[in-house]
């Protein structure tokens, strides 16, 4: 695996490792029915938990508050953009998060405050967070992964939901 | 928004999948990936025992994991008559790419024809021919018998083989492949001598890198090794990052990021070593320069932002400079070379003059000049040359490259560890032909030819020329005009009386008109005009094998079915071949069918073994059996020997020192600066405001031919951008995403306005070959002395047609560079 070791320059670059902490494994297909009365109907997609990530008054313009989303191991960002965006969320309409595991190769994002992009390390994808995410260039072959969010009337900021596969799992919940 | 899949999980690889050797069939660095196959009623699980990685999947996987692939990595596919899923996933073992995957190679799978998922629905799946006023299904042997009958019709008319125009690809990966190039080779090379051929990208049959091949150095030079030994990258022309990732990513950042230090105290111990520095011939500040300075540090680039077209001059500087200050390689010169002195006392340039003409600095030229060749404690420094389309398909292309050459020769850097002189490649390479000798030099201007109304009868072969010649605007024009002729003469026969139908299109062709054959995996834009569409397979729905960039040899094994009844073009070739046979024996010519035996193939690897195995260097060692138990790393061309179950192979050429000419020397050439030398260009200049410097982008392959398909990259580039600067947008009246002309006495074209703060003023980047705007519509028709084209070197107007329409609202305008958060 010499090319692999090439790559990761320890020294250099925060590598975010999985498996470390304990996580809650749900197999997607464990219970196979015996018959199709006896079926209970799983669905179709995989269930999201709403998770409570902030509080608007938590929130400074252009400035990124880490998070994680469906579980700790899936990092993200809390963004408030300052500009009303699409699927932007609270009063201003400019709230976004996003997935900071690179679709590429899973390298750690970060922020970009000056073009209010998310740029990876790893082999240079740059994403656009007032664009949903949209790769303005890269390696990835998706664009970034988007939490769905809510804003309750007291000010919290849920997360509920995902709309690309998160980096290194093949259920975006576990 | 951004296009998003909404898919939150996939379907797992089950531990006892089927898995298959595939090489990337997009780009030159061929990658190595695998197919995963399975039954589409079974499916793997989160449990060790349970998947292919022997993983817990129910855990977050750590970056660079083997375990993890992305949507654009599945597919449901048909796999001998039956459904099956489909992963195909970059390989860590592979030496190329080490496991990583590229924006267009890691979306094989879903650019894969799946009636299951509906993706690449626009696959031909059955022969087509012009009848009752559109193209319409029908069996092979009706749409075989009707291509045959014509042609053999014209090459008996007066002119003969060459009233049969042939363009056809003579790459490798999805360009063609070993097997693909032998069959159409041996058919209008053997059985024929077809002398009216061309290629996928240019108007004639001719090498791109005539200059380094005449000068006895094939431009294949080293191994990717090499980018991560040698102590100065000079990198002319290539945006690497985007057009040849992995190798860029997986080769050149390591030794620019010092990583691979280790391997060169090992590999190149007695010398000094430090990381490498790179310097980037490129009018234009790319993504490859962003990253080299966050990678290398400022210090370690020198971007030489050139006056577009002027390389040769800076070459020439640089080994004037070079032999100035007695850098030059003596030994190796008197040893393996000829026409040093000769070559030096023509070239000279100094470094005042180069500065006037190149618009650099003098001091950087010399820079440049130190960082190839200042010896480095008094030891040879190593210095790497990789050049691509920015020289190819630029000024005086022929003299340009001879130009480069010398200084590598000159500087002791071809055969040796850390060096080279390569091209850095579009496709994969895969050419095994019979001569082509009687094509001539220069070959024909074949697109000139058929816009004069020469030929009758056209065979294309994956090629597109409504996107990928020069001219292309006049080109389409004639092209419709002639084939029209033909389909209004076919329109007024019955299309069930062959013989009346055959001679109402010959009788048509006498009248100017031109009768057009597509062999193509999907509609292509210049399929519009043709009168027969026949069905190809494409990479993995057949073995293929196929080169790449350092000459590694591998086969992609069939994974999947071909679409409906598609084939291999090898064996579309030979039925060709088998129905011209069977109408000229009919016609009682039996002598001229003799020419057409031997074309009894039945499977790609028949006609792999009649071609590559038996006619080329190494062949004999080279079967699929031994290809597919060398896996994805397969071996470096040519072969040598076959011991201890491999292939042994060559890892770099000339480490001999003796070179491909008569006398083994590798020979200097005189390349004496001329200007614009394309007929036409100095006057585009002079007449019209913009540089349209153009080429490729990171996300789309060659002609987007299958992108144009997939909705991740028709979501960002629905439009070919054109890259302006500010100020020019100011003058121009016009915003980001707004639709602008691109116009000149040649053609108009198309493009998306994308702000480009790093453009210089005047000068625009577009998008090449781009289906929703073809930049070929304003090149003019202008080639050097071997039929080159210079693609890079146009001027235009630029005017606004629209505002942004809504379809790019959801786009970003933002700097494709990168910078660290
Ligand atoms: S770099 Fe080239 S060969 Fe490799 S995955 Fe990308 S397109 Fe394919
Ligand atoms: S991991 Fe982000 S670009 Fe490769």
């Amino acid at each position: 695996m010499k090319g692999c070791d090439k790559l990761v320059d320890a020294g250099r670059r925060q590598f975010l490792r999985g498996g470390a902490m304990a996580t809650v494994g749900v197999a997607a297909s464990t219970v196979l029915p015996t018959n199709e009365a006896q079926a209970k109907p799983a669905p179709a997609r995989v269930e999201y938990p709403s998770n409570r990530l902030a509080n608007l008054s938590q929130l400074k313009s252009n400035e990124p508050l880490d998070i994680s989303y469906p579980d700790r191991n899936s990092p993200g960002v809390l963004i408030k953009l300052g500009t009303r965006v699409p699927g932007g969320v609270g009063p201003a309409g400019d709230i976004v998060a996003f997935s900071t595991l690179c679709p590429h190769k899973g390298y750690p994002l970060s922020y970009v405050a000056a073009d209010k992009t998310l740029t990876c390390p790893g082999h240079y994808s740059v994403f656009d967070c007032e664009k949903s995410g949209l790769q303005v260039m890269g390696q990835a072959t998706q664009n970034l992964p988007q939490f769905t969010l809510r804003v309750a009337s007291n000010g919290d900021i849920f997360a509920e939901g995902v709309d690309e596969l998160i980096y290194g799992r093949l259920s975006n919940v576990l | 928004m951004a296009f998003k899949r909404q898919i939150d999980r996939l379907p797992i690889i089950p531990s006892d999948a089927k898995k298959q050797n595939v090489t990337c069939h997009f780009c030159i660095v061929g990658c190595g990936y695998h197919a995963y196959t399975w039954p589409v009623n079974k499916q793997g699980g989160t449990d060790p025992s349970q998947n292919i990685f022997k993983t817990d999947l129910s855990k977050q996987q750590g970056g660079d994991t083997d375990a993890w692939y992305a949507p654009s990595m599945y597919n449901i596919v048909q796999q001998d008559g039956r459904d099956v899923h489909i992963v195909i996933k970059p390989d860590k073992g592979c030496e190329v790419n080490s496991g990583l995957g590229s924006i267009r190679g890691a979306r094989m799978a879903e650019m894969s024809y799946s009636k299951a998922r509906a993706t690449q629905q626009q696959r031909l799946t059955h022969p087509m021919v012009f009848r009752y006023g559109q193209m319409q299904p029908t069996s092979w042997d009706d749409a075989l018998d009707l291509v045959a009958r014509v042609t053999v019709a014209m090459l008996k008319e007066p002119g003969g083989e060459d009233n049969l125009f042939v363009s056809a690809f003579d790459h490798g990966g999805a360009g063609g492949g070993y097997e693909n190039t032998w069959g159409t080779g041996k058919l209008y090379f053997e059985a024929m001598k077809v002398k009216n051929i061309r290629i996928h990208n240019r108007p004639a049959y001719n090498s791109e890198v005539h200059a380094t091949r005449d000068m006895g150095v094939g431009e294949l030079n080293n191994c990717y090794e090499d980018a991560e030994l040698c102590d100065t990258i000079v990198a002319v022309g290539t945006n690497a990052y985007e057009t040849q990732t992995n190798y860029f990513l997986n080769h050149w950042i390591p030794n620019l990021r010092g990583s691979s230090l280790q391997k060169k105290q090992q590999e190149l111990a007695g010398e000094p070593h430090a990381q490498a520095r790179i310097i980037i011939v490129d009018p234009r500040r790319t993504s490859t320069v962003a990253a080299c300075e966050v990678e290398a540090g400022k210090d370690n680039v020198l971007h030489l932002a050139i006056e577009s077209g002027t390389d040769m001059v800076l070459f020439n500087a640089l080994l004037t400079h070079i032999v100035e200050k007695g850098w030059q390689d003596k030994a190796f010169i008197s040893a393996s070379t000829k026409d040093f002195d000769k070559a030096v006392a023509a070239n000279k340039t100094s470094l005042a003059d180069a500065a006037r003409i190149t618009g650099l600095k003098a001091e950087d030229i010399a820079k440049a000049a130190a960082w190839i060749a200042e010896p480095k404690e008094g030891r040879r420094r190593r210095a790497m040359f990789a050049y691509e389309k920015g020289l190819i398909w630029g000024n005086d292309n022929y003299r340009t490259n001879a130009a480069l050459v010398n200084v590598a020769l000159a500087t002791g850097n071809i055969g040796r560890p850390g060096g080279g002189c390569v091209r850095m490649g579009g496709h994969q390479e895969g050419y095994s032909r019979p001569s082509d000798a009687h094509v001539g030099r220069p070959a024909a201007y074949v697109d000139q030819l058929l816009i004069e109304g020469k030929g009758g009868v056209h065979h294309i072969w994956g090629c597109d020329h409504y996107k990928t010649t020069l001219n292309a605007h006049k080109f389409k024009q004639a092209y419709k005009k002639r084939t029209d002729i033909v389909k209004d003469a076919m329109n007024a026969v019955p299309a069930g009386d062959r013989p009346a139908l055959v001679a109402a299109i010959v009788d048509a062709i006498k009248k100017g008109g031109l009768f057009a054959v597509d062999v193509d995996i999907v509609p292509t834009k210049i399929g519009e005009a043709c009168h027969v569409w026949l069905p190809a397979a494409t990479s993995g729905e057949m073995n293929l094998t196929s080169m790449n960039g350092e000459r590694r040899m591998r086969l992609t094994e069939r994974y999947m079915d071909p679409p409906g009844e598609s084939m291999p073009d090898a064996l579309i070739a030979a039925r060709i071949a088998n129905h011209m046979e069977r109408i000229l024996r009919e016609l009682g010519d039996a002598k001229y069918a003799d020419q057409f035996k031997g074309f009894d193939w039945k499977t790609e690897e028949d006609a792999f073994m009649d071609g590559y195995h038996k006619h080329e260097k190494g062949g004999q060692f080279v079967t699929y059996e031994r290809l597919r138990a060398m896996g994805t790393n397969g071996f470096q061309e040519p072969a040598s020997d076959f011991k201890d179950g491999k292939i042994v192979g060559t890892k770099r050429l000339y480490t001999d020192g003796k070179f491909g000419t008569k006398d083994g020397k590798a020979t200097f050439m005189e390349a004496q600066w001329r200007g614009l030398q394309a007929p036409g260009k100095e006057e585009q200049k002079k007449k019209f405001k913009y540089l349209i410097n153009n080429g490729r982008t990171n996300h789309v392959w060659q002609n987007a031919y299958l992108d144009q398909d997939n909705e991740f990259i028709m979501d960002r580039w629905p439009y070919p951008f054109i890259e302006i600067n500010p100020d020019d947008m100011k003058e121009l009246n016009v915003s980001a995403g707004d639709l602008v002309e691109v116009y000149n006495d040649d053609g108009s074209t198309q493009a998306m306005v994308y702000p480009t703060p790093t453009a210089k003023k005047g000068h625009t980047f577009m998008l090449f070959a781009f289906p929703s705007g073809v930049q070929g519509n304003v090149v003019n028709a202008g080639t050097n002395e071997l039929i080159l084209p210079n693609y890079k070197q146009t001027w235009a107007n630029i005017r606004k047609l629209a505002s942004a329409p809504a379809s790019v609202k959801h786009l970003s305008f933002k700097s494709q560079e990168y910078k660290m958060g």
